[in-house]
């Protein structure tokens, strides 16, 4: 139990020890990332595979655990650390080739440089760049995923070794409204997406006279796409721990939440775990650190509906009750849970007080623009070459992102639109692409930060296509407690579905406009108010795509399946019968070595044939408007 | 509270500071359009239609923006009117447009709402409409569930939570899919709701609506005619027929509430069984007669036995003048104080123990004070099936932050939203109360001064404290000795405290010890006199504290005047111009036994069921049937009825003018809706033809204002009652004089004791006089249905038997698993007095060795088995604890199926 300074500076010398045993190791580490990320792409077999090789060879080998380090397009990742050779972190590592790293690189010296990824710290390798200089992370600057994929999760000295709670340990010692001052100073607006300045929601807080006080962290990431939180969660659970803390003994709060979705099994799982080991070093508890200061925290598993990400539903869900969205005022900081002053706040947030408390404040804005300080995670996912998570300072641009980080669009395809912030954002078009990353450039655009989802689009998307799949989200979420979102976002999915399926009506635009300003306007909470975004921005910006749907029956993408039709050209078409073979529903017909064609009333529009056309012949062709209602015909 | 001013649209008002803008618009006559607000129930802010613009800065809805000194409201803005046109819009498309033929057409809000702000219709025409066909829900006898008007405003869920306390309702699935639901989407019927309409009443649509909406032609302020409550009423009235109910909103009662029985019990008025003529039996059978013929013959007969050989029942059913009535023709005419009614079998002690500790043996307090105090004892009391419309107050109490102590043997509705619920043996309550007692002294919570200044007998009472050590009173009751600790603490802790009871606490062959028990509680902890607190029995029927007023008592005229006391018996004889009997009558269960023993041979039964009702009935069948003449006077021809010579019949509280007296005391107006029916007359009337064709004076009233009047002239605590004074609100006696308001609550400054202080008493425990044995080892105790009144004979008329239609016998799983007894198996439950047959309902709301049934039922009727072994003092028979068995029904499988009803709560 830490009680006193000496007590925690005793605890730190032993986590530098332990720490010393990854970094100096006398036998091979090998650290595997098994987040869900890892995990999806078979990085538990890896492991085995791993463990059984080096069983076999008879190596005393240390295996850790990791987080997520963000590159998810390089999954399965395999960090290996030699004794007296830099750590090389290997991407890509299947079952079938974890025995070459066995027999390559822990029995042998070569260091494998077709699978690695690059090198941490300062020594080199010949032929793998360090893992720093990588194109994908070089923009990058990686403070609140820094040890995710680097540290043992379940590990908590390993925490402690890496400054872990030595912000909980110097706050405690500061007065509340000193605590206060320096978040202020810090410039930290919350990353949920709503942007609010953390230090004054807490100062709203702590000004409140109340017996009983309550931190909730927001850990419900429901936006399609988004899985920053959950990295974080399951790769430095503790740094979100210490958040929760620091914000508890700033407003006086005895009691922390922790509203996770029950669909992060094992961020859970690990947050559990930290709590406990939290609670047996007197992190959590009675008189934490020796400072008078009581603090519990529980976790309640939301049920999966996206609503409660808004904080009065998710108050609501805690209570008990169904997940519905209360009318502010009163803001929670004011009266929330239990009717009580409650301060709620997101994964990151929470983890950025870490940051800020462990380093400083002025530390912490030393990135970031006048109004957006510090660094921000997203999930960049879509049309670009390097998917992942990435961390990134404020004020960074949209094309920065995309060409540099994410490595620009694959397949020679052309980039259409990024879509930031979720079902609530909207789409950016390639013109503003030069829009630095912050709070209040996005919302010029159209769009919002949100927590981080990032999708990138190229040129076969539609995105009237878009805009429905956002709205079908939003009207299946809506808690259908007020009307014009219950009954707005259907009206809107409604209309989107005509313009896609050809049944768009002239006027339809003016209508979606005129929808979505009364349901903005209109709505209860922020799923409502914001539902709308992604079809006005896309209106906005693709107008076009619009007027092509509803006036000419044409889909300039050719992803609407009501207004394409497949129709093979007879004079490239080879004869090769690929598609006549695939074709499940036996609308192709053709012999071979002979032109082959497509029967319409047959073809149920799967674009089977289009994908294996060969790409010499690129035979098969979509044609949409006229020329594909003349191909019906 | 202080007001505010701020323009709203440019015009000056002036509003409370609680209030929302939606709010002081309303009431300054401005229209905001609003779906979701109701102004019962806490704002949700959620229809979004009566958004506003505040200061010229925000928009945002009015319902839940607090008025502000000085604030602009600007209610038509274009962007205000945008905002709102999208919205009704959407709800427009949504919503099914066969106005002209829907039954709430011209009186859905919906309605108004879109003709108010207009909508555009080739904007409606463009947008996409999504017809929804979802089930209608018909299982409630008395309204339906359509989903597809639905608007989801979330009313009815919130006044299931926020007014009934039942939360039957919630929302589910989401998004446009969303529906009102009960849980697991079970019909209203199957689910937990109580069926009071309340959600009916205020739903803006007609997603919830009765199931026949005749328009009434005409409608009638009255007062309900089921429970002690007193609810003020509108009875509809289409042609001849009374066709429906709907709340008084304006009542200081009920404040806008009713429950089911209220609101949709009245279908007996009208019922065909209604008695249309008197009958006379001959030769064993009824025959029809004239008015003429039957009231010769009941003439002639009571004319034969003048004095002790002749006894009269009154009725709590029937109003103050019927009483009145019928008490001074038992003595004025019939020369006897043999007058009693059913008092006798609920409230008895009450009066026996509230007069000897307070001097008065009402309630205390009003129905209104409940919400406000800060700790509640109900205690023998299950409020939300005998008092609904109590039991919301009570919810509302705990929702205000009030402490809930809830003792009952059975684990009632009301232990949901208990603090503390202590389940006590039953019979044990002044054991249990005597030990609460000893630790407030030994924890020094007594109020000292109240005690010093306003009571005298404490040391004799202090002293009998010793036998109630907590452990010896563990034992007794069963109840932990820190659950007691617990509930004595917290009732001496947060005040003001109402102590409410009822027949648990009454029906006991020590029931005047049980309410004495209560009286030395509040008396202990200084919990009476003020407002919100006191001790309250809530009384069972409508007029049931009216007809103990009215003197409907062997040994008191009206007001509690003793008949013994001769300067009393004087004021009477000169007012009544005769001569009248000092010796007091006998009481109700003593009159059969006298009727048996020969000594009483005429028998006046007016408006009571005694054959269902009275413990031990089969000394009542007995005796009726050995009576020389019997008379019976009511609206059907009830189980007692059958044994009568002469049946008379009665107007129902529909068809006569008269006054009821509430459990609060407050005496309240009822008013002729239509006339009687068939050849039917008010209970006063016949009483008064029958007294004229005897020869006496003073029984030519005209109207029921006229025998106030007496009644006023000869009764202190109703002398400022008239009833052009009654209008409004009714008053509360004591009201002694013409500009008298009428009393809230009593012994504010002075106990109505001789002397004007509050008595202790000192106690002993005594158990039931049956207790469980070898032979018969379970324990019997009585209890009420929600939706049954007394021996049904209103409420088994109509919709409500199909909310319950037969008896049950509830009995723990445990008691069951010995018995080797199947849920709904027909059992026969035994007593050494007889026995009946019901189905059994295994729960475990029923505690182990204890078994319950109501007596609403003719069929099973319970009475026939309970004691009917009196308390010394108030001579009520102990119904709420015999000892039974229980045994398999030997019935052959086709009855047992046949006798089986379907469909049981």
């Amino acid at each position: 139990m830490i009680k006193s300074d000496t007590d925690f500076i005793q605890l730190k010398k032993q986590a530098d020890l332990e720490w010393e045993k990854v970094v100096h190791c006398k036998t091979p580490v090998i650290t595997v990332g098994t987040a869900t990320c890892g995990r999806s792409a078979g990085s538990l077999e890896v492991l085995e595979t791993l463990n059984v090789s080096l069983k076999a060879a008879g190596v005393k080998h240390t295996m850790i655990e990791v987080g997520c380090i963000g590159l998810c397009y390089a999954e399965p990742l395999v960090t290996v650390i030699m004794p007296d050779r830099p750590p090389i972190i290997y991407g890509g590592i299947t079952p079938k080739n974890a025995g070459e790293l066995v027999d390559g690189y822990v029995l042998g010296e070569n260091p494998l440089p077709q699978y690695a990824l690059g090198t941490i710290g300062e020594a080199r390798v010949e032929g793998i760049s360090p893992f720093d200089s990588l194109n994908v992370v070089h923009p990058q600057v990686r403070r609140i995923m820094k040890k995710c994929g680097i540290i043992d999760p379940t590990n908590m000295l390993h925490y402690i070794a890496n400054g872990g709670y030595s912000g909980l340990s110097r706050a405690v010692k500061l007065k509340p409204p000193d605590i206060i001052e320096e978040m202020k100073e810090s410039g930290l607006r919350g990353r949920g997406g709503a942007g609010f300045p953390t230090g004054m929601k807490w100062e709203f807080a702590l000004k409140q006279e109340s017996e009983k006080k309550f931190i909730v962290c927001n850990a419900d990431e429901g936006d399609p796409g988004a899985f920053m939180n959950r990295s974080v969660l399951e790769g430095d659970p503790h740094a979100v721990l210490e958040g929760i803390l620091i914000a508890g003994y700033t407003i006086g709060a005895s009691d922390g939440y922790i509203y996770c979705r029950a669909e992060y099994p094992l961020a859970l799982d690990r947050l559990r775990l930290a709590i406990r080991q939290a609670e047996e070093s007197g992190f959590i508890g009675e008189n934490i650190l020796g400072s008078g200061f009581n603090f519990h925290v529980k976790i309640k598993e939301g049920a999966g509906a996206f609503v409660c990400g808004e904080e009065t539903a998710l108050i609501a869900s805690i209570e008990g009750k169904r997940g519905m969205p209360n009318t502010r005022p009163p803001y929670p900081a004011i009266s929330g849970l239990w009717g009580k002053p409650t301060i709620i706040n997101n994964v990151e947030t929470l983890a950025s007080v870490s940051l800020i408390f462990q380093n400083s404040a002025e530390w912490f804005n030393r990135y970031g623009t006048e109004k957006s300080k510090g660094t921000k995670t997203f999930s960049l996912a879509g049309r670009v070459k390097n998917t992942g998570l990435i961390e990134v300072p404020l004020g960074i641009t949209l094309r920065e992102i995309i060409n540099d980080i994410g490595g620009g669009i694959p397949d020679d395809k052309k980039f259409k639109a990024v879509q930031t912030g979720g079902p609530s954002g909207g789409c950016i078009p390639e013109s503003l692409l030069d829009t630095p990353v912050d709070y209040d450039s996005l919302k010029q655009a159209g769009a919002i930060m949100g927590s981080g989802g990032m999708i990138v689009m190229d040129e076969s998307t539609c995105m009237v296509d878009i805009a429905r799949y956002f709205l079908d989200f939003t009207q299946k979420e809506s808690c259908g407690e007020c009307v014009p979102c219950r009954l707005g976002t259907r009206q809107m999915l409604d209309i989107l579905i005509d313009i896609t399926e050809g049944r768009g009506r002239p006027g339809d635009i003016d209508l979606l406009e005129e929808l979505a300003q009364g349901i903005k306007m209109g709505s209860l909470c922020a799923l409502g108010q914001t539902a709308p975004n992604p079809v006005l921005t896309t209106i906005r910006y693709f107008r076009d795509e619009y007027e092509a749907h509803i006036e000419r029956k044409m889909c300039p993408a050719k992803v609407c399946k009501a207004l394409i039709s497949y129709h093979i050209s007879p004079e490239r078409c080879i004869g090769c019968q690929r598609c006549f073979k695939v074709c499940p529903a036996q609308a192709i017909s053709g012999k071979p070595k002979e032109v082959h064609s497509i029967d319409p009333e047959k073809c149920i529009k799967c674009g089977l044939c289009f994908s294996v056309c060969p790409s010499k012949a690129h035979a098969v062709e979509i044609h949409t408007g006229e020329l594909a209602q003349q191909t019906v015909i | 509270m202080a007001d505010v001013h701020l323009t709203i649209d440019g015009v000056e008002i002036r509003a409370p500071e609680d209030y929302s803008v939606l709010e002081a618009a309303l009431e300054n006559d401005i229209y905001i359009p609003h779906l979701c607000y109701h102004p019962d129930l806490k704002p949700s802010g959620v229809c979004r239609l009566c958004m506003v613009e505040i200061n010229g800065r925000k928009i945002d809805v009015s319902c839940k923006t607090p008025v502000q000194n000085g604030m602009t409201v600007r209610t038509d803005t274009p962007e205000v009117n945008r905002i709102r046109r999208v919205t009704a819009e959407l709800l427009f498309i949504n919503h099914p447009s066969d106005c002209l033929s829907c039954s709430w057409n011209n009186r859905c809000e919906l309605q108004k709402i879109v003709n108010f702000i207009g909508i555009d219709p080739d904007h409606v025409g463009m947008l996409r409409k999504t017809e929804k066909d979802l089930p209608v829900d018909d299982s409630n006898p008395f309204f339906l569930y359509d989903p597809n008007m639905c608007v989801l405003c979330g009313i009815c869920v919130r006044t299931c939570d926020e007014i009934v306390g039942v939360g039957n309702l919630d929302f589910a699935f989401r998004g446009f899919n969303s529906v009102v639901s009960t849980f697991r989407n079970q019909p209203l019927l199957e689910s937990r709701c109580v069926s009071c309409g309340e959600c009916v009443v205020r739903c803006p649509v007609s997603a919830l609506r009765p199931k026949e909406v005749p328009a009434s032609t005409r409608e009638v302020k009255t007062t309900c005619p089921y429970c002690g409550v007193g609810c003020s009423i509108f009875l509809g009235v289409r042609g001849e027929k009374i066709i429906g109910a709907r709340v008084d909103r304006d009542s200081i009662v009920n404040r806008g509430r009713l429950c089911v029985k209220g609101r949709f019990g009245h279908e007996f008025i009208n019922h065909p069984d209604r008695l249309t003529t008197p009958l006379i039996k001959r030769n064993g059978k009824f025959e029809e007669a004239s008015w003429d013929e039957a009231l010769d013959l009941v003439a002639d007969e009571f004319s034969k036995h003048r004095g002790e050989e002749f006894a009269a029942f009154s009725s709590a059913k029937c109003t103050n003048e019927d009483n009145y009535i019928v008490q001074k023709f038992t003595r004025a005419v019939m020369g006897t104080n043999n007058i009693d009614h059913c008092a006798r079998l609920c409230h008895a002690p009450s009066v026996t123990g509230l007069v000897q500790s307070f001097g008065s043996g009402a309630m205390t307090n009003s129905i209104g004070e409940i919400p406000d105090a800060n700790c509640i004892f109900a205690i023998g009391t299950n409020t939300t099936a005998a008092h609904p419309v109590i039991a919301y107050d009570i919810k509302e109490a705990v929702r205000r932050g009030g402490k809930l102590i809830v003792a009952n043997p059975r684990e009632i509705d009301l232990c949901e939203y208990a603090d503390i619920f202590i389940q006590h043996a039953p019979g044990t309550d002044v054991a249990l109360l005597m030990g609460m007692m000893r630790v407030i002294l030994d924890e020094n919570l007594h109020d000292r001064e109240f005690i010093e200044n306003r009571c005298e007998g404490f040391d004799a009472f202090k002293e009998s404290l010793g036998a109630f050590d907590l452990p010896s009173v563990e034992k007794i009751t069963g109840v932990p000795a820190d659950l007691i600790k617990e509930a004595a603490v917290t009732y001496a802790t947060f005040k003001p405290g109402m102590l409410l009871y009822a027949m648990g606490i009454t029906q006991h062959t020590h029931g005047t010890d049980n309410v004495l028990a209560t009286s030395n509680i509040a008396l202990l902890t200084g919990n009476v006199g003020k407002r919100s607190s006191g001790v309250n029995p809530l009384r069972g029927q409508n007029n049931v504290q009216g007809a103990c007023d009215m003197g409907a008592l062997p040994n008191v005229y009206p007001g509690y005047q003793n008949v013994a006391v001769p300067a009393i018996k004087k004021k009477f004889e000169d007012a009544w111009a005769c001569a009248l009997s000092d010796r007091p009558g006998i009481t109700h269960v003593e009159i059969f036994d006298a009727v048996l023993e020969g000594k009483i041979k005429a028998l006046y039964q007016v408006g009571e069921n005694p054959v269902l009702s009275e413990a031990n009935s089969q000394h009542v069948i007995d005796a009726v049937e050995k009576l020389d003449f019997f008379v019976v006077q009511d609206i059907f021809l009830t189980e007692t009825a059958q044994y009568a010579d002469v049946v008379l019949p009665a107007a129902s509280y529909a068809e006569k003018d008269g006054t009821f007296t509430n459990t609060e005391r407050r005496v309240q107006r009822v008013r002729k809706a239509i006339n009687p029916v068939g050849q039917s007359k008010p209970d006063w009337k016949i009483t008064c033809e029958i007294a004229q064709r005897m020869g006496k004076l003073g029984f030519d009233f005209v109207h029921p204002s006229e025998i106030m009047s007496e009644i006023t002239a000869l009764t202190p605590s109703y002398g400022g009652i008239m009833y052009e004074r009654l209008e409004k609100q009714g008053l509360q006696w004591p009201c002694t004089a013409k500009d008298s308001e009428g009393t809230p609550y009593l012994h504010a400054e002075f106990f109505a004791r001789p002397g004007g202080k509050g008595k202790f008493l000192p106690l002993i425990y005594k158990p039931p006089a049956e207790l469980p044995d070898d032979t018969y080892p379970l324990v019997l105790t009585t209890e009420r249905s929600l939706f049954h009144f007394h021996t049904a004979t209103m409420t088994r008329k109509g919709g409500l038997k199909t909310l319950r239609s037969h008896e049950d016998v509830l009995m723990n799983p445990a008691d069951a698993r010995v018995l080797k007894l199947k849920d709904g198996e027909m059992v026969n439950v035994i007593s050494r007095r007889g026995m009946v047959q019901a189905p059994v309902k295994i729960t475990d709301s029923s505690p182990k060795g204890v078994v319950s049934m109501t007596f609403h039922f003719a069929e099973s009727p319970t009475n026939r088995i309970t004691n009917s072994a009196l308390d010394p003092v108030a001579k009520i028979p102990e119904t709420k604890v015999c000892a039974v068995k229980v045994e398999k029904a030997s019935l052959e499988k086709d009855s047992l199926e046949k006798t089986r009803v379907k469909k049981a709560r």
